[in-house]
């Protein structure tokens, strides 16, 4: 058969289509009608035969019908002029006495995307809406979205949306979901279909008729009615508690997620709620279908930032099977460390062990790295254990510990000793990058406890011209001039060598300046070597800015049940970062600057977040987003409230200030590029009370310390001392962080 | 066959041997009284307030019921609003080879026209070049969300947004896996390729506009026309395949192992003659064995599957084994109960004689339904390992695999995969018998010992010598644990059984075929 035979295979199927004696035989018709569309499935261009495809639909066969119909679909677009042939045997259809055809028929006319269509579309929708058949009605109100998103930006006819808002209340629960949904996204610009209280309690009356899918979406739009009373929210969640139990996991989410979201000032009915939800979770997780299981373990961890200890009792449900894909396993071992406490740390731990010998690298490390992260709690046994592993010389394993122990001395410093004692003996099986650099750094920052660490140091200076990763060496450097701090007897004469060569014959640039600055901090004095570079070797506080602990519930319920926790956190940030908006989607009309005049926190955003036990009185609410117009007026419209200069060493990248103002809620307006001078940055916050402190930061060319001035929008002189506070411990670990 | 339903039904059940402490026991409700349905099961108020108001929101039912509806549109000013959440959408679905040929490609939103390189190319290029730490069921590409499940080799994807429920969309595409089954047989990337007209009529009925409208496969059945095509004619007299139907009920026939994975719409001019109902049990193991050999984790999942190809709906009873109890508290029997931790059955089973008879009563149509067990049982296979060191300083390893299944069972295609020091250099081995093999395989650096048929009651073993250059105490570490993977036909752990399946009506007796089937999900045995 002459398949994909371009030309001649075209001419074959046009003879065949147009033969009679085809015409008149049902099946022979039919099969030729298939092969065009089994052409086009494999991407032939067969657009050719388009007036042939249009009479074949005229035919009485159904699944002719549908077959035509499929093939003008995909080539409408590409011929205007011929697709407005087939609208007439379409039009014709709309009137067919079977409801099968009728529906098939709107459902391709709306469907066929080109320009101008619309004019044939309005009538046959308008009677399409009312038919007798649900099939029908079903097709025309989705067809009323296709037929609004071809016209693009014409002003809504708001005699269809009336009428649409009216089919809300059809017998057949599919229509009032296509409602919905056709609403939605006809009403997008302003804001989508608004649920106000009759429809809510439509909505939940009709629940039980609506099928799984259906459940699940009314249970999302649902999310957007308030209640009026605390007894209308319980009333609500009363009638919806079936559905936590469903058994589609697809419901049971979608009902948490609305549990979670109306109850978000009844921390008990969300804990509880959780409690609930644990069993189809679980259930979830150890699914048949590995695409759930990853799903559910996501939400899982989801659970877990906030209430640790949640699924502690069910460790056992988190071990890995043998045959689970790597994806899972990596979430379980995650989910693993998370829920790790005193009871079942042992068992936790013996399974983890079992993973670290695996066959597959990334895994054996992963487990390694997630030894170390429980480590940070029950250091002793992990130490132990990472110790142990140690001795099967295995290069890759090696490596993740002295990674894990690099991580581990930073948090943990009682464990310093421990380390210290394992590391003897581990340069040898080292190879990667990552993990020479750990080792280095372990070596330079606590070198004085290990007692053959310049030897060490020594064979990585002997080899340095055969490193191949810059970063090791730059690590070297700043090892080597530590320990030379503590140890300089032995280390002088390879430092010396270690500089000559990074200097002289070192062809990278990094590496070369990094040689240059340390030679020339060598030369203003040992004493101002050590006040650079001795700054403290561990630092707890830091856990803060590594990894914030115990995210209240009200911080993830509204990403609950989106791909938000399948991503995780930061690729998620990543993702949204650089595709804001999908490109079909129009940004919801909330202007902000018509809001001016309004308070600047919506009702959605009083979730408050406790930024520090110490600060007392002062919570500042994350997600307010002022505009720099918004700021710039307030700044020039305030008072200086208070003038204040902080100690400032000047090596801190932007960045870094940032992302640490932002962990507790304070935005940031402007900020020069690193090493501007002056560099200046704006700030913005604002407490649970409504009261705005507006920040400026100035750094001077040359000068040690930083400029602060704060404007308040209200004076209350205890919330601003707590704001300095805040804002002087941030920058103070910032500071700390980026040296 | 207008008026037949076809379906498939399925149930689970899952337990960890005493892990849940406890879920809520589950109640069914009391016979056929579902008027008065007990009370909302927990009030979340604190204080107790029963019955829920809205069913009688009379307010806006009284307007409604008014002169002429009243304009239902919303003031859109008063309105609360929240940020817009879209609701659950599928921009396209497509079906890809394991080579990534385009087998089924539907687009049902037009919106990515725009978008300058073909999605479906785009996506097979991430999924086969995704870095370790990657997950690959969601991916992100270019604002657009890729979510796919593979079944039998072949991708289902779909491409979706940002707010979407994960939940929603991985659980439609395996149900469209389901209904794929149901409708064309077996999948393989020929009977999709060969049935991709039925595919495109399916895909546009449960979808318009990227929308799901409905999955339920009794309505689809009603707007499908296309028959599909049968790679392989079915035949009763195709006996290749090892039979694994020993009924109960027709203990002197055996049907083919592939007699439930046909197609359930007929091929043209055949209605009629197959009146048939499959039940399946099938038990997934996963287990876990400490070395001392006691059992560390020990869970049943089970399912029910009832697939049936009846002319018409009658409601069917499906009697379970008596001593089937459910949750802690409930005891039935003399101690050789089969015990379930939770089950979940499809909202078309009636249970108002599970109490009394544990008796199902079914009207044939799609679904699932979740038990919980436990295994009363011994666990099917122990290990016994020797390991040591011969005077050459070879490394000896001694297994000894016992199968404590009753004599008449057995288990199938039984595989051993057990991990060995990484430095290992060549392997010599000693098989019991001459059907089994074993190898070396240097890409896992593990043993792979094949079995291809174990009775029950016997026991293997095998001596395999490894040279290990540079045997240190160390890299004893690396030795297991072991995987095991088996089938069991015939057989279930958990004990369930079918007592009967009773169909009423005169139109002769249909035939019927129960099947038991245990597999191995993970099955590990620590050193």
């Amino acid at each position: 058969m002459p398949y994909l035979g371009g030309e001649e295979a075209l001419r074959e199927l046009r003879r065949a289509l147009a033969n009679p004696h085809v015409q008149a035989d049902r099946l022979r018709y039919r099969a030729a009608v298939l092969r065009v569309i089994r052409h086009m499935a494999q991407g032939a261009d067969v657009s050719g035969l388009f007036p042939e495809m249009v009479k074949a639909s005229a035919a009485a066969d159904v699944v002719q019908k549908k077959l035509v119909s499929l093939y003008v679909r995909a080539q409408a677009p590409r011929q205007p002029q011929l697709a407005l042939l087939a609208v007439n045997t379409l039009r014709k259809d709309c009137a067919h006495p079977s409801p099968a055809v009728r529906g098939l028929a709107l459902r391709s006319m709306c469907g066929l995307r080109m320009p101008g269509i619309q004019e044939y579309l309005q009538q046959p929708l308008l009677s399409g809406l009312r038919d007798k058949a649900s099939y029908v009605r079903r097709a025309a109100v989705l067809g009323c979205a296709k037929m609004l998103k071809l016209q693009g930006d014409c002003e809504v006819d708001g005699a269809l949306v009336n009428e649409l808002y009216s089919l809300l209340r059809d017998r057949d629960p599919i229509v009032v979901v296509n409602c919905l949904r056709a609403l939605e996204e006809i009403l997008k610009k302003e804001g989508g279909v608004v649920i106000n209280k009759p429809i809510a309690h439509h909505l939940l009356n009709r629940m039980a008729d609506l099928d799984q899918w259906g459940k699940s979406e009314v249970l999302t739009f649902l999310l957007r009615y308030r209640p009026r009373s605390e007894e209308e929210l319980f009333d609500i969640l009363n009638l919806l508690d079936g559905y936590l139990k469903s058994s589609s996991p697809s419901v049971v989410m979608a009902a948490t997620k609305l549990f979670l979201v109306l109850a978000r000032e009844y921390p008990h009915v969300q804990a509880d709620v959780l409690v609930r939800v644990k069993g189809p979770l679980l259930s979830a997780c150890t699914s048949e279908s590995r695409e759930l299981c990853f799903t559910a373990l996501c939400h899982v961890r989801q659970i877990l930032g906030s209430l640790p200890g949640h699924f502690s009792s069910h460790y056992k449900k988190f071990f890995c099977s043998y045959s689970e894909p790597h994806y899972i396993k990596c979430q379980k071992m995650e989910v693993l460390c998370e829920l790790v406490n005193d009871e079942n740390v042992q068992q936790v731990l013996e399974e983890l062990k079992g993973y670290c010998t695996d066959v597959s690298v990334e895994l054996a490390q992963g487990a390694i790295f997630a030894i170390g992260n429980i480590a940070r709690t029950y250091t002793e046994q992990c130490v132990g254990l990472l110790t142990e592993l140690l001795g099967l010389q295995q290069e890759h394993i090696t490596s993740a510990v002295v990674q894990a122990f690099r991580d581990l001395v930073w948090l943990c410093p009682q464990c310093t000793d421990a380390v210290c004692r394992a590391l003897p003996g581990c340069e040898d099986a080292i190879q990667d990058s990552e993990g020479k650099q750990a080792l280095i750094w372990l070596l330079g920052a606590h070198g004085e406890k290990v007692p053959n660490a310049p030897y060490v140091l020594e064979d990585f200076v002997e080899n340095v011209k055969s490193e191949m990763f810059p970063a090791v060496k730059m690590e070297l450097l700043t090892a080597l001039v530590r320990l030379f701090l503590s140890r300089p007897a032995e280390c002088q004469d390879m430092l010396g060598r270690l500089l000559h060569y990074c200097i002289e014959e070192e062809m990278d640039m990094a590496v070369r300046d990094r040689g240059l600055f340390y030679y020339r901090l060598l030369q203003s004095g040992v004493e101002v070597v050590k006040r650079v570079l001795c700054s403290p070797k561990s630092d707890p506080s830091l856990g803060l800015l590594e990894d914030q602990t115990e995210r209240p519930v009200n911080t993830w319920a509204s990403e609950f049940n989106t791909l938000a926790p399948v991503y995780g956190r930061e690729r998620w940030a990543l993702i949204t970062a650089h595709q804001p908006e999908p490109s079909y989607a129009c940004s919801p009309c909330t202007d902000s600057r018509n809001r001016d005049t309004e308070s600047l926190i919506s009702e959605g955003n009083k979730e408050v977040l406790k930024v520090h036990p110490d600060t007392g009185s002062l919570t500042l609410i994350p997600d307010v987003y002022l505009t720099a117009e918004q700021f710039e007026k307030s700044w020039l419209s305030l008072d200086m409230s208070c003038h204040l200069s902080l100690p400032w060493c000047g090596t801190v990248h932007p960045d870094t200030i940032q992302t640490a103002l932002h962990v507790v809620h304070i935005q940031t307006i402007a900020m020069s590029k690193a090493g501007v001078q002056p560099w200046k940055a704006y700030l913005s916050a604002q407490d649970d009370t409504g009261c705005l402190f507006l920040t400026e930061l100035l750094l001077e060319a040359a000068d040690p310390e930083m400029q602060v001035s704060v404007k308040q929008s209200e004076a209350k002189p205890e919330a601003l001392r707590a704001f300095i506070s805040v804002l002087r411990t941030v920058m103070g670990a910032a500071a700390g962080l980026g040296s | 066959m207008a008026g037949s339903v076809p379906g498939q039904f399925r149930f689970r059940y899952r337990c960890p041997r005493g892990s849940i402490p406890d879920p809520p026991p589950l109640r069914f409700p009391p016979p056929q009284r579902k008027v008065a349905r007990k009370p909302a099961p927990r009030d979340h108020r604190r204080p107790v307030r029963r019955r829920p108001r809205l069913r009688a929101a009379g307010q806006w039912r009284r307007a409604a019921a008014g002169p002429g509806p009243r304009p239902f549109r919303p003031c859109h000013v008063t309105a609360t609003r929240q940020a817009g959440r879209s609701p659950a959408m599928l921009s396209q679905i497509f079906i890809l080879s394991s080579k990534g040929d385009r087998l089924i490609h539907k687009d049902f939103r037009g919106e990515t026209c725009g978008t300058s390189t073909d999605l479906a190319d785009t996506f097979y290029r991430r999924i086969t070049s995704l870095p370790g730490d990657q997950a690959p069921v969601f991916m992100a590409h270019e604002g657009w969300h890729f979510v796919h499940v593979r079944h039998a080799g072949l991708y289902f994807v779909a491409t979706t947004t940002p707010d979407a429920s994960p939940f929603t969309l991985v659980e439609f595409l395996n149900r469209l896996v389901t209904l794929l089954r149901d409708f064309c047989g077996p999948l393989s990337e020929k009977n999709v390729s060969l049935n991709f007209a039925l595919i495109y009529e399916l895909l546009d009925e449960m979808l318009d506009y990227g929308y799901i409208q409905t999955t339920a496969p009794e309505v689809l059945r009603n707007f499908m026309h296309t028959e599909p095509v049968a790679t392989k004619p079915f035949s009763l007299l195709d006996l290749g395949s090892i039979g694994l139907f020993g009924a109960e009920t027709q203990q002197s026939r055996v049907a083919p192992s592939s007699a439930a994975s046909r197609p359930v719409l007929p091929p043209r001019g055949e209605q009629g003659t197959r009146n048939e109902v499959f039940v399946d049990v099938v038990e997934r193991l996963t287990v876990v064995i400490a070395a001392n050999g006691t059992p560390m984790k020990v869970d049943v999942q089970g399912e029910i599957r009832l697939k049936c190809y009846l002319p018409s709906c009658v409601e069917m009873r499906i009697g379970l084994t008596e001593e089937f109890c459910v949750g802690k508290s409930e005891l039935r029997g003399y101690g050789t109960a089969v015990r379930v931790d939770e089950c979940a059955f499809h909202s078309s089973v009636k249970l108002d004689e599970f109490e009394s008879g544990r008796i199902l009563k079914v009207t044939p149509s799609q679904g699932e339904y979740q038990l919980a067990d436990d295994i009363p049982s011994p666990l099917p296979f122990r290990l016994f390992p020797t390991v040591d060191q011969d005077p050459t300083g070879r490394l000896r390893l001694y297994l000894k695999l016992r199968c404590d299944l009753p004599p008449k069972s057995q288990a199938l295609n039984v595989r051993l995969q057990l991990p060995v020091p990484k430095g290992v250099s060549s392997l010599a081995q000693e098989l019991s018998s001459p059907e089994q093999t074993a190898e070396l395989q240097p890409s896992t650096k593990s043993i792979r010992w094949d079995i291809p048929r174990c009775q029950g009651g016997s026991q293997l073993s095998a001596l395999f010598k490894l040279e290990v250059p540079g045997l240190s105490r160390a890299s004893l570490l690396e030795l297991g644990p072991a995987n095991l993977a088996f089938e069991l036909p015939a057989h279930t752990c958990s004990g369930l059984h079918i007592r009967f399946v009773r169909l009423p009506g005169p139109a002769g007796p249909p035939q019927r075929w129960v099947r038991y089937l245990t597999h191995s999900d993970s099955y590990v045995l620590r050193f």
